[in-house]
């Protein structure tokens, strides 16, 4: 078994990097760059030098022996300086030992093999990983509870007794069975696939909460969208000037609102561009802003754009410092107006969020789609009669499995790949 | 010493079936059996297929096997089941002349080449160190064979019941054929028990015809074999009566004297082939149950009452029977009885159907924990073949799930192991669609042409028939209409502006053959048998092309083979019952393993990681 080693927090510069060392010589790999290592879970602070004795980092140094380690087998952590320079050259003098670099995934697939996690405590865990958000958070633990699992075994029961009882006039056609089974086949298909319509109708809300909602400042240039943008994400995000037409492109920011994780857009102003470059970023802003989850209008004259506010939208007037009556008005500037926007904001994601269903992948959505079709098409045949029973059952058979997809019972190669490729190299 | 190729113990279905096929591979062939008048015996009732069984027959005929002619010859009501569903679904059944089955079937195994029929005893194997070398008869004499196949049905402690009484059936009260007996316990296989039962049979001259309704064979017979042409028997009809609620009171009195309700046997009975008793209890809200009055032969008047099979004792067994209408008269004359009998857990197999621990041995039929005439021929088919091979050095050749219902049996035999008698039904195979009666040939002959197991005379009349096909389906793709013509010729369609094929038109469930030959005058040229095949290809074709996708995937997970010697104990993470069962079963690849019972996908990805470390460390 090779030793690998990785990265295992973030990249880039940052307080703390921690390198992961796992894997049969892995004390022997990091013995080479600090001497001797401190026993097993006690921390040691040790300085790091290459071959020719130069110092490369003072690290805090950590062992864990197999099989008690996250991996399952002996691991050493070194806990650098957050510097590239450091974790870079660290990394190099690694490589020019015994041990590799870890592929994606490896060391959660090294604590699978050792039986140090399950199959589900691996899935929980991406989703836990990439949590941002309290709200992702709970929704993640939702998920690894299994009640989605629970709720496509209903389904799952209920197609089956379907799929049974066609097949019960097929394969005992010769013998004292019902021969019509019709009726109770149609209803038993009919309130799955309102089921599953039902939780189709909570994806948007639930993939919203995994992946943010979009949340678009819109106005006519220079009502100050862009300070308004710096002022909701507490930093200077978007370039701001007293000329029009600044922003041209559009600018995302993430941020935490009220535990849901949102992107807000700032969008080039809406006005007739007065060069290509401005029309194309205004075509763009109207473009993002449609598909938005919320608009923030920024207005006094919404008449006047080209883009109207929908049921929910948010509609305030602009630069609240300038104006005597601050009726509705906001100011980015002096942050006028800016908590009661963050109140409205959060009330109305909020009420979105409500809605979620268990399904947040766009996998899940699209097995759903799918199974609602082939049930259509289920329904029709046996709605034609005994004569197309045969087909009829494929439909049903086919759909059970699309549902079944979605908790894992699929192709192990293609299961062990999603995972894996979605979990970022070293954690 | 007579020396063999390849020997079967046994004359029944699979005994029968394993032997022609042996033979017809080339390998010099022996049957043994206790006495000539035993083979092709129906010790049950007297009809061959129904659904999927209908299939297994078709497949076993497509290999050029015996049981297929044998039942056209020996068939006196022909029905074709589930006429009104799809053609996937559809499955030809026949009741066949005891006698006549009885005397084609041993005809045509005197007359096989390469194939001798020996009458004896066989009450040991011979062994030379794990390796079964032949056989030791009751006379002294032994016979050498490179493989060995055991097709003695319930043998096995087999015990039989009628009321409170029971006796040893089959040979085991014969203290020397125990020996055999113990030679099996000693591999150390795993047995189970099962049981089954058979109504009481009537004297036909005794039952009152006239007043039951009555059911007819089909006009228009369809038959096993795609070389048989006609049925050559006189049909006859078939009665049908119900029992009663006195027939109901008669049996809930006498329950304690059932052998089964009484204590007697602890062997699993089928499910779908409950005794009256069993009817009765379970389904106590239902007052009548059918009965169909099946003759058993054209030269004798033994009737075969199917649906009331039973343990109950003799005097039980004729009163009930005398408050069934038609029945009141009714002559009894053998009882109905319940056997019991041990199998060997077909997990320890592998899928050629040899013993995975007692090399040069075979496994064929109901001892394997099946039920039914058909399933224990086609078990016979693949162990024949397969022992053939393996006497010529050749490796096994593998019935897949994808191709045939053979295939679905051996894999759930040897995968799933059996809970009660094993059956084909059409819903065990999940490519139904494409694994349909029609086809079989399609499906089979040429693997079997290739293995050496179909004669020239099939492969002639195979190969013409699929020219056939071939030009009828260059005639059906090769020209396209537009919706307009389409609706010109009669055929209701979407007016879509999408051109399409005559093959492409049939695939609509509402649209026949007839409806296409307006479109152009050379689909009319083309013979109404090949219209009728193409028929059935374009029906399902939408379907069996998505499921490509899934054989695909099928095959994709075959392509992982785990050792023989894979040691799941050294796999951390299974449970242990997993561990247990992978064990039992040592699937030969992941997708066996996949289709084990309360197999889950961690455990796969377990067993996967795990060959896969292995394989990486065997290549560093």
């Amino acid at each position: 078994m090779d030793t690998i080693f990785a990265l295992a927090t973030a990249q880039g510069r940052a307080g703390v990097s921690v390198v992961r060392i796992s894997g049969p010589s892995a004390f022997a790999c990091a013995s080479k760059l600090a001497g001797t290592l401190p026993p097993p879970r006690q921390a040691g602070v040790r300085t790091l030098s290459d071959s020719d004795g130069q110092p490369v980092d003072q690290a805090l140094v950590l062992t864990f022996q197999s099989p008690a380690s996250f991996t399952g087998e002996d691991v050493v952590e070194l806990h650098l300086h957050g510097s590239i320079a450091v974790v870079s050259a660290v990394l190099r003098l690694l490589a020019s030992g015994d041990a590799r670099i870890a592929e994606p995934g490896e060391f959660t697939r090294r604590a699978l093999e050792n039986d140090k996690m399950d199959l589900a405590q691996v899935e929980g865990l991406g989703d836990l990983i990439e949590a941002e958000t309290e709200a992702q958070r709970q929704q993640a633990l939702r998920i690894v509870s299994g009640a989605f699992g629970k709720k496509i075994e209903t389904w799952r029961g209920d197609l089956i007794r379907a799929a049974a009882l066609i097949e019960v006039t097929i394969d005992f056609a010769d013998e004292d069975v019902p021969v019509d089974v019709t009726p109770e086949v149609q209803s038993l298909l009919g309130q799955v696939k309102a089921d599953v319509a039902a939780e189709l109708s909570g994806f948007a809300a639930a993939e919203r909460i995994r992946s943010g909602f979009e949340v678009a400042i819109v106005g006519a240039p220079n009502v100050g969208k862009s300070t308004l943008l710096n002022a909701l994400a507490k930093r200077d995000a978007a370039i701001t000037s007293a000329r029009a037409g600044t922003t041209r492109d559009v600018i995302e920011v993430r941020m935490d609102l009220g535990g849901l994780a949102v992107t807000l857009l700032d969008t080039a102003g809406l006005r007739d561009g007065e060069d290509e470059v401005e029309a194309e970023g205004i075509s763009r802003a109207i473009q993002r802003a449609e598909v938005a989850d919320l608009r923030v209008f920024l207005t006094d004259n919404i008449d006047d754009l080209p883009l109207q506010p929908r049921d929910g939208d948010v509609v305030v007037s602009p630069k609240a410092d300038k104006r005597s009556d601050k009726t509705n008005a906001i100011s980015g500037l002096t942050g006028y107006g800016v908590p009661e926007l963050i109140s409205k904001m959060t009330e109305r994601l909020s009420m979105m969020a409500q809605g979620a269903g268990l399904a947040t992948q766009e996998r899940h959505r699209s097995a759903m789609v799918e199974a609602i079709t082939l049930l259509d098409q289920a329904e029709r045949f046996v709605g034609a009669g005994s004569a197309h029973y045969d087909i009829a059952a494929e439909e049903i058979r086919i759909a059970i499995r699309s549902l079944e997809a979605i908790v894992g019972r699929v192709d192990v190669e293609s299961l062990l790949d999603e995972i894996f490729s979605s979990f970022c190299l070293g954690k | 010493m007579k020396q063999f190729d390849v020997l079967v113990i046994g004359g029944g279905h699979a005994g029968c079936e394993a032997a022609h096929a042996a033979a017809r591979m080339g390998v010099k062939t022996a049957l043994v059996t206790m006495k000539r008048s035993g083979i092709g015996v129906m010790s049950c009732n007297p009809a061959i297929g129904g659904l999927g069984k209908g299939h297994l027959v078709r497949e076993i005929d497509a290999m050029d096997g015996v049981m297929g002619r044998v039942a056209d010859n020996a068939g006196i009501q022909f029905r074709l089941l589930n006429r009104r569903k799809g053609p996937a679904v559809q499955g030809p059944r026949a009741q066949s002349d005891r006698q006549i089955y009885r005397s084609t079937m041993l005809d045509i195994m005197e007359s096989t080449e390469n194939l001798s029929v020996i009458e004896g005893e066989v009450i040991d194997f011979s062994m030379i160190a794990d390796r079964v070398s032949g056989v030791m008869l009751h006379d002294g004499s032994s016979i050498s064979a490179r493989a060995v196949i055991l097709t003695t049905g319930t043998f096995l402690r087999g015990l039989i019941h009628i009321g409170d009484t029971s006796y040893a059936g089959g040979r085991m009260g014969d203290t020397a054929s125990t020996r055999l007996a113990d030679r099996i316990d000693e591999f150390g296989l795993p047995l189970g028990r099962l049981k089954t039962g058979t109504p009481p049979r009537l004297d036909g001259r005794t039952i009152n015809w006239d007043i039951l309704e009555r059911q007819e064979g089909d006009d228009d017979p369809t038959l096993f074999s795609f070389s048989s042409t006609k049925a050559p028997q006189r049909q006859i009809t078939c009665g049908i009566t119900h029992t009663n609620s006195q027939t109901h009171d008669i049996i809930r009195e006498n329950l304690s004297r059932s052998a089964m309700y009484g204590g007697h046997i602890d062997g699993v009975g089928p499910r779908y082939c409950p005794s009256i008793e069993d009817k009765i209890v379970r389904f106590s809200d239902k007052d009548s149950h059918q009965i169909f009055l099946e003759p058993e032969s054209l030269s004798d008047h033994t009737v075969y009452p199917n649906g009331i099979s039973t343990s109950l004792p003799v005097d039980v067994q004729e009163r009930y029977v005398h408050s069934i209408v038609g029945l009141n008269t009714a002559k009894i004359v053998q009882p109905g009885y319940a056997i019991e009998y041990d199998y060997v857990d077909p997990r320890a197999l592998n899928s050629d159907l040899s013993v995975r621990h007692v090399p040069g041995l075979y496994l064929a039929g109901q001892i394997n924990g099946t039920t039914g005439y058909e399933e224990a021929a086609a078990q016979g088919l693949v162990a024949g073949v397969n022992a053939a091979r393996s006497a010529t050095g050749l490796g096994p050749i593998q019935f897949r799930r994808d191709q045939s219902y053979v295939g679905v049996m051996i894999d759930d035999l040897t995968t799933r192991g059996v809970t009660e008698p094993y059956r084909m039904f059409t819903s065990r195979a999940e490519f139904r669609l494409s694994l349909r009666a029609d086809n079989a040939d399609q499906r089979l002959t040429p693997i079997g042409i290739d293995i050496g197991c179909v004669g020239p005379q099939r492969a002639q009349a195979f190969s013409r028939k699929m020219e056939r096909i071939h030009s009828a389906r260059v005639v059906l793709d090769g020209q396209s209409f537009t919706p307009k013509e389409i609706a010109k010729a009669g055929i209701r369609i979407n007016q879509d502006g999408k051109k399409r094929t005559p093959f492409q038109l049939l695939a609509f469930p509402d649209v026949v053959f007839s409806d296409i030959v307006h479109l152009s005058s050379s689909l009319a040229d083309i013979d109404k048998v090949t219209q009728e095949q193409l028929s059935k290809d374009a029906l399902y074709s939408n379907y069996i092309d998505r499921q490509q996708k899934d054989v695909e995937k099928l095959r994709r997970d075959e392509t992982h083979t785990i050792p023989q010697d894979f040691d799941y104990d050294s796999v951390t993470g299974l449970s242990a019952e997993l561990t247990g069962k992978l064990q039992r079963v040592r699937p030969a690849d992941l997708g066996q393993a996949s289709r084990i019972d309360g197999m889950t996908p961690a455990g796969l990805a377990l067993i996967l990681s795990r060959i896969r470390y292995l394989e990486k460390r065997r290549a560093s």
